[in-house]
């Protein structure tokens, strides 16, 4: 499997603070590697160097063979890397369907264009990319009223508005309900295969991590402790005893909930 | 060097007032984000009353007790201003308070035109303090001596307050976080009222003590404003320490400025601070703006259609109305007419970055007055033709707003307003100072329309199709795919940042391209005024388009338009009355309270209600 995203030596220091320190991994194509960790491990502050919003102290981000540090975020965004945030981001004043255009329009370089009306450009395309995340009926629905599962699956479809080749999904199922947890990683698992899309995601829900990602790693205190298969990490003593504080908790699936 | 020093103990002696006055101004924005417009009435009024106080109370006590009293009826006029005026405003759209404080500006203005008359009222001087001390051969006022020495007791006082007792800890509290503050159990009404009541009491006090340095006239609540925006965006938002060395610092500037460079006095503290907030941009002791996170206050903005057949046609029909005019109308009714039009141009332009972008400009007059001048100086200096100098106005005022943006747009919220404002007014000060190329405070005569446009009607027609035109384009672009990526950079920068969009210079080109508009406007102005004076460039034509967005309605289209029409002929019928202020201040108060989503958002809404106008799903 080739590499198309490779992290070398990645560290980022706080006035003193060394929140990730000397991380190393790759992501394979079409992988969905799970970034785990506790709260405080350095996950967040991992995403936002690898999407631009924090510029590491040190180390290399090689998407493709070209070192991103140091690109601003819609660089990145155009090399073919598309995110989802925590704390969902999407344009309140307008329906659903024009936020997926307005992704559409950014891809096209038309932001500056002021001739034609904006709510007929690519709407057509648009409206394939909600029917792909289950949102079409909801197209035309004002975003600010749209129920917070749904919110998620909207980002998802704009950020597969420029037929990334990698998606970075921060904490993707947070703060939604088990059975919609489901669903959505179900979706993304399904349309990132069919696409061949790679996801590096991040998780705190065990069940979402053991049950989609092909691969985890894991942080703590900003430093990356284990790094293999789902059963590696289950199985591994070390693992346990930082994210879980000795639990047994990774013995079973039902626990795990 | 003896000089020197005497200058300097004047210049911190006049700090005293402005770091009164700027701290109270300091505590509300930073307890209840209100950018109070009316804190220079309360200063105003704290030197009437404290005028009027002494009139009464004899002696030095009584000077001091007076300055005291005015102080505390000051507060308490604060207080009645909150409960009435704010507070049934406070769940609107954020700054939407700024209106109905301006409303209290003109309120105020001509209460205290009843009751102090119109003639400038020459403070007391202090008892026991009325001579002079020589300072190294330098006359210096003992006053000044006392004032200097009195300083440091308000700002340790204040410090104490707010570091150190319980009231400090809630202020402190609220300013970090009301929303948690109120889920704590403490009453946030009676905090906000705590807090403007303690602002305006320092307002107060400020008016006061300034009694026997400048007495008291009615043209002190604007004279004051500017420079205390500056004090408190130069020391730093909700910083006491911040505010007293800013104060400091413009009032010493000022005093040396009058003496070695008088002709530069206007321009000093903007230039200042500009240069200040370009390199610490939260100010000398502030911290980053981190206050509007919270969500959007209010009900969030509804996606945006193009007009539908019916309201086509019923704009068709309004646009013959006009064309058909002159038919009908008087010379007057044109010229009137022509003038809402330029100035709905005006705040439309605004809107266009305000309401699409959330970009609050407090100085856009600059490029309304910038454009007005282009257009004269052209005229009057190189004997432009008309259509040469109506052409170039608008690029002139582009040209300056992208500048002017492009030093701005590192900054924002109330930082950003501020910065804007600062160059606005330092643009206002050059063409006041610089006579000799601008005609100063005589402004530019002469300045008339080509001969094809003379009389009434021919411009009517012109201003009607460049005015309404304007008016179109910013429409469409709104519309336009431009439009729609300078909402999403105000929605979600995050996400528009992380979509390929360059938020800042989508920003950076809405700011020049409302502008460019602006200049337009003020070139249809001035050709059809025939001259131009640096009124047009003053903070009070800012906030004119500012007052009527949010009259009209910051969240839709035709809130500027609607707006601007409506305050224009409101001001017309109203200034043939003597206290017409009041009124129209009235009016703006009733207005903000009735119809906080402004008159074109209530009026969708009772449409909406009745059915005349259909209801979007999920909108209500």
């Amino acid at each position: 499997m080739s590499h198309i995203l490779e992290v070398r030596n990645l560290s980022k220091s706080f006035h003193g603070l060394r929140a990730v320190h000397e991380v190393n991994f790759d992501v394979g194509e079409g992988e969905l590697l799970a970034l785990i960790g506790p709260n405080g491990a350095g996950k967040s502050t991992c995403f936002n160097m690898l999407m631009g919003q924090l510029k590491p102290t040190t180390g290399e981000v090689h998407f493709q063979g070209e070192n991103l540090v140091g690109k601003y975020p819609r660089d990145i965004w155009r090399k073919g890397i598309g995110r989802t945030f925590q704390i969902t981001a999407t344009y309140s004043s307008m329906t659903v369907v024009e936020n997926v255009q307005m992704a559409l329009m950014s891809f096209h370089r038309r932001v500056y264009s002021m001739l034609p009306y904006a709510h007929k450009m690519y709407k057509k395309e648009a409206l394939t990319f909600l029917d792909m995340v289950g949102l079409a009926s909801q197209s035309e629905r004002h975003c600010a009223i749209l129920a917070y599962g749904d919110l998620k699956r909207l980002e998802l479809a704009i950020a597969l508005c420029h037929n990334p080749t990698l998606l970075l999904m921060d904490e993707p199922t947070a703060g939604m309900a088990p059975t919609e947890r489901e669903s959505v990683m179900q979706l993304t698992a399904d349309i990132v295969r069919e696409k061949n899309i790679s996801v590096l995601f991040t998780e705190h829900d065990m069940d979402v991590v053991f049950g989609h990602a092909h691969r985890i790693l894991v942080l703590n205190r900003g430093e990356l402790i284990a790094n293999g298969s789902v059963d590696d990490i289950r199985n591994n003593p070390m693992v346990q005893e930082v994210y879980l504080g000795g639990g047994n908790l990774f013995d079973s699936d039902e626990a795990a909930s | 060097m003896e000089l020197f020093f005497a200058q300097l103990l004047t210049g911190l002696a006049n700090a005293a007032t402005l770091f009164l006055v700027a701290s109270g101004l300091s505590l509300i924005f930073g307890v209840t984000r209100i950018v109070n417009f009316a804190h220079g009435s309360f200063y105003m009024l704290g030197a009437f009353i404290g005028y009027s106080l002494m009139q009464v109370l004899p002696g030095m006590f009584g000077f001091w007790l007076s300055v005291l009293l005015a102080g505390l009826v000051v507060g308490v006029i604060g207080v009645v201003v909150e409960i009435l005026v704010l507070r049934p405003v406070y769940k609107a759209p954020e700054l939407f308070q700024l209106v109905a404080t301006f409303g209290v500006i003109l309120v105020i203005q001509d209460l205290a035109l009843l009751i102090w008359g119109a003639d400038d009222v020459l403070g007391p001087r202090a008892p026991g303090l009325k001579g002079i001390v020589r300072i190294m051969g330098e006359p210096v006022p003992k006053y000044d001596l006392a004032l200097i020495a009195i300083t440091p007791f308000f700002l340790f006082g204040l410090w104490y307050l707010i570091s150190k007792t319980r009231i400090g800890i809630l202020v402190r509290a609220a300013t970090q976080d009301r929303e948690m503050v109120g889920a704590l159990g403490v009453n946030q009404a009676w905090l906000f009222t705590g807090v403007f009541f303690l602002g305006a009491t320092l307002a107060g006090l400020g008016g006061a003590i300034q009694l026997p340095k400048g007495g008291a006239d009615l043209l002190m609540d604007f004279n004051i404003l500017a420079a205390i925006f500056v004090v408190v965006v130069i020391g730093g938002m909700g910083s006491l320490p911040g505010a007293y060395v800013a104060a400091a610092l413009i009032s010493v500037l000022n005093v040396f400025g009058v003496t070695f460079l008088p002709q530069s006095t206007l321009v000093l503290m903007f230039v200042v601070m500009a240069v200040v907030l370009m390199i610490k941009p939260y100010g000398l002791f502030g911290r980053e703006e981190v206050a509007g996170e919270h969500g959007q206050v209010g009900e969030p903005e509804r996606p945006i259609k193009p007009a539908g057949v019916k309201v086509r046609l019923l704009v068709a029909a309004g646009l013959l109305l006009l064309a058909l005019l002159p038919l009908f109308g008087s010379d007057f009714s044109q010229v009137l007419t022509s003038d809402v039009i330029i100035f709905c141009l005006f705040a439309a332009s605004l809107h266009f970055i305000l309401g699409l972008g959330g970009l609050v400009s407090f100085g856009h007059a600059a490029f309304f007055g910038g454009g007005a001048y282009v257009a004269a100086l052209l005229v009057s200096h190189v004997d432009a033709p008309m259509e040469i100098a109506f052409l170039l106005a608008p690029i002139g005022a582009g040209f300056a707003a992208f500048i002017i943006g492009w030093l701005c747009m590192r900054l924002t919220g109330v930082y950003f307003a501020m910065l804007t404002l600062a160059f606005a007014q330092l643009i206002w000060s050059l063409v006041y100072q610089w006579g000799e190329f601008t005609g100063g405070d005589d402004g530019l005569v002469d300045i008339w329309p080509s001969t094809w446009l003379n009389g009434t009607t021919p411009y009517y027609y012109f201003t009607l199709v460049f005015g309404i035109g304007g008016i179109l384009l910013l429409r469409h672009a709104a519309h336009s795919p431009f439009g729609y990526a300078l909402r999403a950079s105000r929605d979600s920068s995050r996400q528009a940042e992380a979509t390929g969009i360059n938020t800042k210079r989508i920003q950076w080109a809405a700011f020049t391209f409302a502008g460019s508009l602006a200049g337009l406007s003020g070139a249809l102005f001035v050709f059809s005024k025939g001259s131009v004076f640096p009124t047009e460039l003053e903070i009070a034509r800012s906030f004119d388009a500012l007052i009527v967005i949010f009259l009209g309605g910051v969240k839709t289209l035709s809130g500027a338009v609607v707006g601007g029409a409506s305050l224009e002929y409101a001001k017309d019928f109203l200034t043939r009355f003597e206290y017409w202020r009041l009124t129209l201040g009235l009016i703006i108060i009733f207005v903000v309270i009735v119809a906080p989503e402004g008159i074109s958002g209530t009026l969708r809404k009772v449409a909406e209600r009745f059915g005349i106008i259909r209801q979007r799903e999920g909108e209500s």
